[in-house]
């Protein structure tokens, strides 16, 4: 596979992709799994379906689309969310429908031949092009320069938002801020395993990091590091299988959560005996 | 009577069409030492988190001091135990030195020696040197809200809020953390929302019963009949060494 990453263009991206969506998802997915954001991270990922449709209608960029939708999504779910007065996953649960919802109808109301959206569904690695690997690129330093800027702010945020508070950290602007990054994210990982199957992305490097270390820093970088063999190895199974990327990444993920799940638990058990 | 360290006026609390505080009238002095008890869902929480300003007030007002310090600067709090994951990536220095975090949002601040100072010294002050380094999953309920009233304090206040300080937390140490509000107590207004009588009954100087609405304020003598009425139903005091109560089915 070395020789065909040498010679081939698309493995290149396919490549520089997986260490890109690494990132993200590393960081971000230790941060949404602390903060119980995994279903909501879900309905927005889901909801840029709508904005994939809307640009196939309009004859726009999809994944511009799938942005905007998202980021509205991030917005909206935050804002009835902090506003109360409705539980958060009726809320979530509506986004999710309502965006696979409208997705279908824009694409419904296409004239001719439906497009493949396959690929923005379950993601197809092996496609990206130059310019989604430099909006990865670009998503990836924005939500490191973040994260890392405000990185004590982030850290007393997770542990307790209401003392954050009161010492004047701005955890209203934290919220929104931290799900329009989670937004940008899905955006980013949509190419490479889609939107059905980005939460797995999202969950299982850093599920699996916090099995390795009681540190978050320590958590987001081998979540970043786990995330990276996950998705190369996918991508490899990928090509030699010739199978769908997203899917050979998301189950191999998920595989080895559950057998690293397995071995800790045994060596649990042999060690209370 | 003291100088008033919090003045409460007519505060009434909604949370939507439902009231949680109506109409509560209270004075704490400077240096005292109040006890709020009263039933689950009597508003106990909601007065700390009024006093605090993160519950919107319905009417009513609260002035903190008469100089009208800001609360941030005056009102350090230690919350219930209940609301925290203790599976959180934490360890209880780190919980300690959040409350240095400057106001707002400080783009790339870091820790200076004289914010580590401190959490040392406030972490030895409450008892649990050598933890420093350990993660707040390995420690005990009493360590733990140990950890939290050093986190308080690392924002010097001069008035503190604690709810709930010993629930989850055993005997012995149940023992230490009022050992050191009764010391704290010395230059700091203490709160204390609690379920345990023994602390109501030795422990504090006045006493605040709460139901929706204050039902008693003043000596921390409580009679049947008080306690009849707070808790909105007849309740049997049992002492027994360490006092505490029967309600009588209902």
């Amino acid at each position: 596979m070395i020789k065909a990453v040498i010679e081939y263009q698309f493995l290149q991206n396919a490549l520089l992709t997986c260490i890109f969506a690494s990132i993200v998802c590393g960081i971000i997915g230790v941060i949404i799994l602390e903060k119980k954001l995994l279903m909501m991270s879900g309905g927005i990922a889901h909801t840029s379906y709508g904005g994939v449709g809307l640009g196939y209608l309009l004859g726009f960029e999809p994944i511009i689309g799938a942005f905007i939708f998202s980021i509205c999504a991030a917005l909206g779910i935050g804002f009835i969310k902090r506003k109360g007065g409705t539980h958060s996953d009726i809320v979530i649960a509506l986004f999710w429908s309502l965006g696979m919802a409208l997705g279908v109808l824009f694409i419904a109301l296409m004239p001719g031949y439906p497009p493949n959206l396959s690929s923005y569904l379950f993601g197809n690695i092996l496609t990206v092009t130059k310019a989604d690997l430099y909006l990865i690129i670009v998503i990836s330093i924005i939500v490191v320069g973040i994260i890392g800027m405000l990185y004590n702010s982030w850290k007393a945020y997770l542990f307790d938002e209401e003392f954050a508070s009161i010492i004047g950290i701005k955890t209203a602007f934290l919220d929104y801020l931290l799900l329009i990054l989670v937004a940008m994210t899905v955006v980013a990982l949509i190419r490479s395993v889609g939107i059905i199957l980005v939460l797995a992305l999202l969950t299982a490097p850093a599920a699996t990091a916090s099995h390795f270390s009681n540190r978050f820093l320590n958590r987001i970088i081998y979540s970043i590091f786990i995330g990276a063999i996950y998705c190369i190895v996918g991508l490899w199974i990928s090509y030699y299988l010739d199978i769908a990327s997203g899917a050979s990444i998301v189950i191999f993920a998920t595989f080895c959560y559950f057998l690293i799940f397995l071995i800790k638990n045994i060596l649990k058990m042999q060690n209370s005996y | 009577m003291k100088d008033k360290a919090i003045q409460i006026e007519n505060l009434s609390v909604y949370y939507g069409e439902t009231p949680a505080l109506t109409g509560v009238c209270l004075d704490i002095g400077i240096s005292e030492y109040l006890g709020i008890i009263g039933p689950n869902g009597g508003g106990k929480s909601t007065l700390l988190k009024a006093i605090l300003g993160l519950v919107p007030i319905s009417t009513g007002r609260i002035k903190i001091y008469d100089h009208g310090d800001k609360r941030k600067e005056v009102i350090g709090y230690v919350p219930q135990y209940t609301s925290f994951d203790k599976r959180f990536p934490i360890t209880l220095l780190e919980v300690v030195m959040t409350a240095r975090l400057r106001n707002g949002l400080s783009p790339f601040f870091r820790f200076v020696p004289k914010d580590m100072e401190m959490a040392y010294e406030l972490i030895e002050k409450v008892g649990l040197k050598g933890l420093e380094n350990r993660q707040i999953s390995e420690l005990s309920g009493g360590e733990f809200q140990k950890m939290l009233i050093a986190r308080a304090l690392t924002l010097k206040p001069r008035i503190l809020l604690l709810d709930e300080p010993t629930a989850n937390v055993d005997e012995n140490a149940r023992g230490q953390i009022y050992n050191l509000l009764a010391e704290l107590n010395k230059d700091i207004t203490i709160v204390l929302v609690t379920h345990d009588l023994f602390a109501v009954s030795s422990q504090v100087e006045k006493l605040a019963c709460i139901n929706g609405k204050l039902i008693y304020h003043g000596e921390p003598e409580l009679s049947e009949n008080i306690v009849n009425r707070l808790y909105g139903c007849p309740v049997d005091l049992i002492a027994h060494g360490v006092p505490h109560r029967v309600l009588r089915r209902h």
